[in-house]
């Protein structure tokens, strides 16, 4: 369904003596969705992960460069066909209520969500009800404005709107954050009950449990760069192979905190080698190659050192 | 209207006796120390052929021969009784002079706030939209170049131009020379309104718009307009169906709240233009001495401009469902 392959994205930035700096959030970004599928993005913040999204939406700013493909369905993508795919064939499920017009009521914005999606009036006005029916939300929940909704009904109203036009590829940005956990469940198992009818669901997220109990396939970022994209069962079996995503994993309270010291290189650092050189524990003069994501096992790896 | 609580009445009529008394103090000890003396102001260039005498009576009269404080409990109390005194330059009641220029004022002031807010709206609207585009920065250059002119000129240039020059306006007044303002007709009386009302509007065009500007970037680069692109909302479409109405709320009561700098700039105006308005009439009794028109008309203003910020609370009240219904909730 999508397919991102060595996606960097540039900004450039003019600095405190008017000398244009050139930063990248995102340096080297790939992975792959099929059909039916979650893959979780997981990273800490900063990693690049909602630019990702933003630009598979195709909606960077203006002084944003990428180079890199992304493919959908096979085609690459670009910004007019992004432009003609938004809301119609790939959805954003944001993140808070925030993302709704705070003037406007709820059931006109998941009305609307469905027009633009290229519904005609009477069909919008179906789909609408039955995304409310499919989320349990009831019909009064039309006639409130979104500050009005709160916690679980927020998320369900959310995801209400993003599958109002029935997108194909569902890009889920946080869906957990500052969530109770049972709320935070039942928003993940939406998103499976998405998945298991045929969708592609990108789950962006820093809440690895989530990532790992829901998702088929996850991608964790580093800096900016895809360190490893592994089954999501690897995680709970000890099967990962970059030293980063076991960091990350061991960084649990369940795994004690496990701490590393240091921090992902800044956007304007140039790094050349591994990019998680200067943290990681079994660095060797190899490492300072450029690393390459290969397939290791069932997953990819940029790590020399991984083996399948 | 669930907005309007009785503990919402019961502040502002508070607050709005609190200001009307210290304006009234204010104002009745500034024209107390102020070189006016009402006697020759009122005599005028007879002022020679008048007796100490006489004078003296006058004097005692009108009370000017008791001291400030009493004075001022006299006035406020005839104040308090709807009696504003009598205009010396007009030989009328002060109410019936600020009820007769406030409805000649009030021509000038309702179309040049109606033109400047839509106006500058739109505008503002347009160039917040298209940030960085041919239209922002004409809309842009306009506004900070309006915004720093004095109104005063701005009417000179107009006067020049339109009135001079092109001879397509009238030179001065409400109503052509020698008719009364309620013989003139409708068209006359727009006629005489157009240059002053563009003089004040041209230049409240500026704020509104580079205020909307302001708010309608932080709209489009809000959320919500971020979740609208995502849906396949044009640029266009989450201008007007996103942004619009959350910029449009501070732009109403904004311009609700403006009033009083309105009626600030409606005084210049209508000096340039001999406009026979409000403004006009605040400069004459200032000039020549005219102290109950004086202080009746900086208690009109100070009431105007209350009712103005009263008008914008209670809307944002009614206009922002986060208020009225969260106010709603909250019993």
């Amino acid at each position: 369904m999508l397919s991102v392959k060595n996606l960097s994205i540039e900004f450039s930035r003019y600095g405190s003596a008017r000398r244009r700096t050139i930063i990248h959030p995102v340096r080297d970004l790939s992975l792959d969705i099929g059909d039916g599928e979650i893959v979780a993005v997981v990273g800490s913040s900063g990693s690049g992960k909602s630019l990702l999204a933003h630009a598979v939406l195709g909606l960077l700013p203006g002084n944003a460069r990428t180079s890199g493909e992304i493919l959908f369905k096979g085609t690459p993508l670009t910004s007019a066909s992004m432009a003609a795919l938004r809301g119609r064939a790939i959805a954003l499920i944001p993140q808070s209520v925030a993302y709704l017009n705070p003037l406007s009521r709820v059931g006109r914005q998941v009305y609307r969500a469905s027009r633009l999606s290229g519904k005609c009036r009477a069909t919008a006005a179906r789909s609408t009800d039955r995304a409310f029916a499919r989320y349990r939300l009831d019909e009064s929940v039309k006639s409130l404005f979104p500050f009005q909704v709160s916690g679980g009904m927020a998320r369900r109203v959310l995801t209400a709107t993003a599958t109002a036009g029935d997108a194909d590829l569902l890009i889920a940005d946080e869906p957990t954050t500052g969530l109770d956990p049972v709320v935070a469940r039942q928003s993940l198992s939406h998103l499976r009950e998405l998945a298991d009818l045929g969708k592609a669901v990108m789950l962006i997220t820093h809440d690895i449990d989530a990532a790992v109990t829901v998702a088929d396939r996850v991608a964790v970022i580093y800096a900016g760069t895809t360190v490893e994209l592994t089954p999501a069962r690897n995680f709970a079996d000890g099967a990962l192979r970059h030293p980063y995503s076991r960091a990350l994993w061991n960084a649990l309270p369940q795994q004690g905190f496990g701490f590393v010291p240091g921090n992902q290189p800044m956007e304007d650092d140039a790094v050349n080698g591994c990019i998680y050189l200067d943290r990681c524990p079994d660095r060797t003069g190899e490492c300072r190659c450029a690393q390459p994501l290969r397939p290791v096992g069932k997953g990819h790896v940029r790590c020399c050192h991984a083996q399948g | 209207m669930h907005a309007i609580s009785a503990s919402f009445c019961m502040a502002k009529i508070g607050r709005l006796v609190l200001i009307l008394s210290l304006v009234s103090t204010l104002a009745f000890t500034l024209v107390s120390l102020s070189p006016v003396d009402p006697v020759s102001a009122y005599i005028g260039i007879d002022r020679m052929q008048i007796s100490t005498e006489q004078e003296q009576r006058i004097i005692e009269r009108w009370g000017l021969d008791r001291p400030a404080p009493e004075r001022f409990l006299i006035w406020a109390g005839n104040v308090l009784r709807g009696d504003l005194g009598q205009s010396m330059i007009f030989n009328e009641p002060v109410t019936t002079v600020i009820g007769k220029r406030f409805v000649t004022s009030l021509w000038l002031m309702a179309s040049a706030w109606l033109l400047s807010g839509v106006l500058g709206f739109v505008l503002g609207v347009v160039a917040g939209t298209n940030r960085g585009s041919p239209a922002d920065r004409v809309i842009r250059l306009y506004s900070y170049t309006l915004a720093s002119t004095p109104s005063f000129w701005m009417g000179l240039v107009l006067l020049a131009v339109f009135s001079v020059s092109l001879g397509l306006t009238p030179i001065c007044c409400a109503t052509p020379p020698g008719v009364s303002p309620d013989d003139a007709t409708l068209w006359q009386r727009l006629h005489h309104l157009i240059l002053p009302a563009a003089t004040l509007s041209l230049i409240g065009v500026a704020q509104i718009a580079l205020h909307t500007r302001e708010k309608t970037i932080d709209a489009m680069n809000s959320e919500y307009a971020l979740f609208a692109f995502a849906q396949g909302e044009s640029r266009a479409g989450v201008a007007w169906r996103h942004a619009v109405r959350n910029v449009a709320l501070p732009a109403v009561t904004l311009q609700f709240a403006s009033l009083g700098e309105l009626f600030g700039g409606s005084v210049l105006a209508e000096q340039v233009f001999s406009y026979p308005g409000l403004g006009k009439a605040t400069v004459e009794a200032g000039i020549r001495g005219d102290v109950p028109l004086l202080l009746g008309i900086t208690l009109f203003s100070a009431l105007f401009v209350f009712t103005g910020n009263l008008v914008a609370d209670i809307l944002y009240g009614v206009l922002d469902p986060r208020i009225r219904i969260g106010t709603e909730e909250a019993k």
